[in-house]
């Protein structure tokens, strides 16, 4: 590039706080049209929050807004669109009991000659997206029956289909195959050559690496540095995220491997859609991975575990005892716990205080003949804001005041407080930054290292490689192959940063097999 | 028509359970065909008749249906269509029937942007506004009628809303055939409908999309006291007078005729149509046990009986 580009959106001094807290101190962000202009930075650091600034959710307590060269003055979703800024937002912005092409052109559809909507022209133009994009998800399908995944894809098809000046797209790859991700970066630069400014917002850095010209980082809702990509090597990009301290994946350690009994044990367990005719073994002490695509079952073989959707045929058995599992209270008193994929909706409760949450799943055991022992729940709540570095003003504040990382860890928490043997992990580090990350791995590295058995699905397999002894590669619902970690290093490489990238780069070409392979693989 | 947003792939029978209250309004019909045949069920006077009975409860329960599916709801609309009918007559009285028809609407429009307004600028659920308005529509049409009947002297009037008939058919079916047309076609295929099932399916997901749900929910609820009003000026038409007891309790048949037809209760989902075949249900089963000799007392029990039925049969089990 010669002259830089004219500025697409130019945010000066903006400031937001929320109840006394400062989100946003006085920030500056600018995005050139046709560039591809990365934000990142830690939990609470203010993305969410500027985003939303942009977007017309949020009004600012201070600062100007000017986009394509015209003051933004009024802070409304609709002023916001009307000036070409369209966003997909991590908290799913779909109404479920609408279609999916119904949502993304949910007020902007399709009118027939006599003005009336046409949903069968929606339906078509959302079949192109998706299509483009090559990602099967069907646009007649009811939102609220489709899994997290498809519903980003729908959210990232709403965005996109704006046709928008400045698109946003917030943590657009959490749902993505690594395959799929490069067909999104295909069209992205599609759009950029168009002109279009995007703002694209993600933890993995692989990706931002890839496809970002410049990058912004906040830091605790201050501007840190705007740059271009060719002067932030992932190294300064994360030191610039966490401040002084790099925590970086490869920093984990994954400790001595001490097996004890058998935990669990599955046997040809079939669930009513996926999995199917799965066995596995989980011990003490362990960390079992499940890897694979989306819609491998992962997620299935974890609900079909913990109870929410029971296994029609199989056995499983914990501690050596065949039990029934049929409902969530059985595998709750069988030890089981499972931190859901959604947090949003299957975690927390939003509205409710971090105490209250945390003590959601233990509120027989804290309440003496039928009255909740308001202290227990503090002393509970204290215990685990502690045990797991929460960052909350107060454990009486609102679950949805705080980040998605410390969102994330009260789940963790309120699973904790049924002190389960058996702990089910679904991506529990989907949206939430490096720290946090690190954090939650080696809290699973404890948890499993004090006695407990601990599955852990991710589609982030540097996160999986981190934190699991075994891993089972998952495909079309069966269980396809597994593999040692241990198998999965090259012995020579001694730099850890070296040694994790070769080893992902061997699980990824065992998730690509199990998608070929037609029959199943016992392990 | 698209009608996908209603009916997922698979036949009528396939989702039976979607289809319950269709399949149940056939279901009665014939059974009481059948068994009430010698008590004139069949003879086209009755079944007109039902008609007349159902259509105030069917305007209302259109209306009702977009405040259902935007998530809202109005307790106001029976005692507002009383008090219409006592505004019209008193209208009428010095103005005409024109001055009657101004007065009705004004009612309607006055209500229902007093609702809307508690509800989306001041904040009050709208089940506590509805139900506060409910009493206060009720006293102001005892205080300004007297508690007496106001008579309508206007036969033209009385012939267009509600007391006419075309050849046999009756007036009262064109306005639920021109209100359930007109109420279809809004939900399913006007942007209007649209938001309106977005904001009751997820409010915050609609505001995201850049729908102003609260004009949303204001409108639904003015558009649901002109409703009323417009009930409240049939019943006016129909039995030529204003009383503040016309309309009393419809509130809670025009719910029902709404939730047995398939629209949900906490909002997102809808069905004019359904809405309609709904309040005709109520109809037929109240003159049906009639018709079978019932005393009033087992009247409500077997009409209660009848509608968790057909609302248990219509859920998705678990």
């Amino acid at each position: 590039m010669t002259a830089p580009a004219p500025l697409a959106v130019q945010m000066t001094g903006i400031s937001k706080s929320f109840g006394g807290i400062r989100a946003l101190d006085s920030v500056d962000f600018e995005v050139r049209a046709g560039e591809v202009h990365a934000l990142l930075g830690g939990n609470g650091a203010g993305k969410s929050t500027i985003l939303k600034v942009l977007n017309g959710v949020h009004v600012p307590d201070e600062g100007d807004i000017v986009v394509a060269g015209t003051p933004l003055t009024t802070h409304t979703p609709e002023a916001s669109r009307a000036a070409g800024i369209a966003m997909n937002f991590q908290e799913m912005s779909l109404v479920p009991t609408l279609t999916v092409a119904q949502n993304v052109f949910l007020t902007r559809e399709a009118r027939d000659a006599r003005g009336l909507i046409d949903d069968a022209d929606s339906v078509r133009r959302a079949r192109e997206i998706f299509d483009m994009l090559q990602v099967q998800v069907d646009p007649e399908a009811l939102v609220g029956d489709l899994g997290a995944g498809q519903k980003q894809l729908t959210e990232i098809a709403k965005a996109i289909s704006q046709k928008a000046r400045v698109l946003i797209l917030d943590e657009p790859s959490t749902a993505l195959a690594v395959s799929d991700v490069e067909r999104l970066f295909t069209f992205l630069r599609k759009l950029k050559a168009e002109g279009v400014a995007i703002v694209y917002v993600s933890h993995r850095m692989d990706e931002i690496a890839r496809i970002a010209d410049r990058a912004t980082i906040l830091r605790d809702g201050k501007h840190v540095i705007t740059a271009p990509l060719s002067e932030l090597p992932i190294d300064t990009m994360i030191e610039h995220i966490v401040g002084k301290r790099s925590k970086g994946l490869a920093d984990v350690v994954r400790g001595e491997v001490s097996r004890g009994d058998v935990l669990l044990e599955l046997s040809h367990v079939t669930g009513p859609h996926k999995p199917e005719d799965v066995s596995l073994t989980l011990h003490r002490g362990e960390v079992l991975g499940l890897a694979g695509l989306l819609g491998s079952g992962r997620s299935a073989l974890a609900r079909v575990i913990a109870g929410v959707e029971p296994a029609v045929a199989g056995e499983i058995r914990i501690k050596g005892r065949k039990v029934a599992i049929r409902r969530p209270s059985d595998a709750i008193s069988e030890g089981v716990a499972l931190v859901p994929e959604a947090r949003a909706t299957q975690g927390i409760i939003p509205a409710q205080s971090v105490a209250d949450n945390m003590a959601m799943a233990v509120i027989g055991r804290i309440s003496p003949r039928g009255i909740v022992d308001r202290g227990r729940v503090r002393a509970l709540a204290d215990q685990m804001i502690g045990r797991l570095s929460i960052k909350t003003a107060s454990r009486d504040n609102a679950v949805s005041t705080l980040s998605g990382g410390n969102q994330q860890k009260v789940v963790i928490g309120k699973w904790l407080a049924t002190e389960p043997e058996i702990l089910i992990l679904d991506e529990p580090t989907a949206g939430i930054d490096i720290g946090s990350k690190s954090e939650i791995i080696r809290l699973v590295r404890d948890l499993a290292q004090a006695g407990k058995g601990v599955i852990i699905i991710s589609s982030e397999l540097s996160e999986l490689l981190t934190a699991c002894d075994r891993i089972l590669v998952m495909a079309d619902g069966r269980a396809h192959q597994l593999l040692d970690r241990a198998d999965l290093d090259d012995p020579a490489e001694a730099d850890p940063e070296h040694a994790l990238q070769a080893a992902e780069r061997r699980l990824q070409v065992e998730i690509q097999k199990a998608l070929t392979t037609k029959e199943a693989v016992h392990g | 028509m698209a009608n996908a947003a209603t009916a997922p792939a698979g036949g009528f029978f396939a989702n039976w359970r979607q289809n319950i209250i269709y399949i149940g309004f056939v279901v009665i019909f014939l059974v009481f065909a059948l068994t009430l045949n010698d008590k004139g069920f069949l003879n086209p006077n009755n079944l007109l008749n039902i008609v007349r009975q159902t259509a105030m409860i069917a305007v209302m329960a259109v209306a009702m249906t977009f405040v259902l599916s935007a998530g809202e709801i109005d307790l106001s609309v029976g005692a507002v269509a009383g008090l219409a009918t006592v505004t019209v007559a008193m209208a009428i009285a010095v103005a005409g029937p024109v001055g009657g028809i101004l007065a009705g609407l004004a009612t309607g429009l006055a209500v229902g942007m007093f609702n809307g307004w508690l509800t989306t600028k001041i904040g009050i659920p709208s089940f506590l506004t509805t139900l506060a308005m409910m009493g206060i529509a009720k006293g102001v049409a005892m205080w300004v009628s007297d508690t007496a009947a106001v008579p309508i002297l206007s036969p033209g009037y009385s012939w267009v809303f509600g007391g006419g008939s075309v050849g046999p058919i009756p007036v009262l079916l064109f306005w639920i055939a021109l209100i359930a047309g007109v109420g279809h076609v809004a939900l399913r295929r006007s942007g209007f409908g649209r938001r309106v099932l977005a904001t009751g399916g997820g409010e915050t997901a609609a505001r995201y999309s850049g729908i102003d749900t609260a004009s949303i929910k204001f409108r639904v609820l003015v558009l649901s006291s002109c409703a009323a009003a417009l009930a409240g000026m049939l019943y006016a038409g129909r039995l030529q007078s204003g009383r503040f007891q016309l309309g009393e309790g419809d509130e809670l048949s025009v719910i029902a005729a709404a939730v047995l037809g398939g629209t949900s209760l906490f909002g997102g989902k809808g069905t004019v149509i359904g809405t309609i075949v709904g309040a005709l249900m109520i109809g037929l089963i109240n003159n049906g046990l009639i018709l079978m000799g019932l005393e009033f007392s087992q009247q409500l029990i077997a009409r209660g009986g009848i509608i968790i039925l057909a609302v248990a049969l219509s859920q998705k089990r678990a």
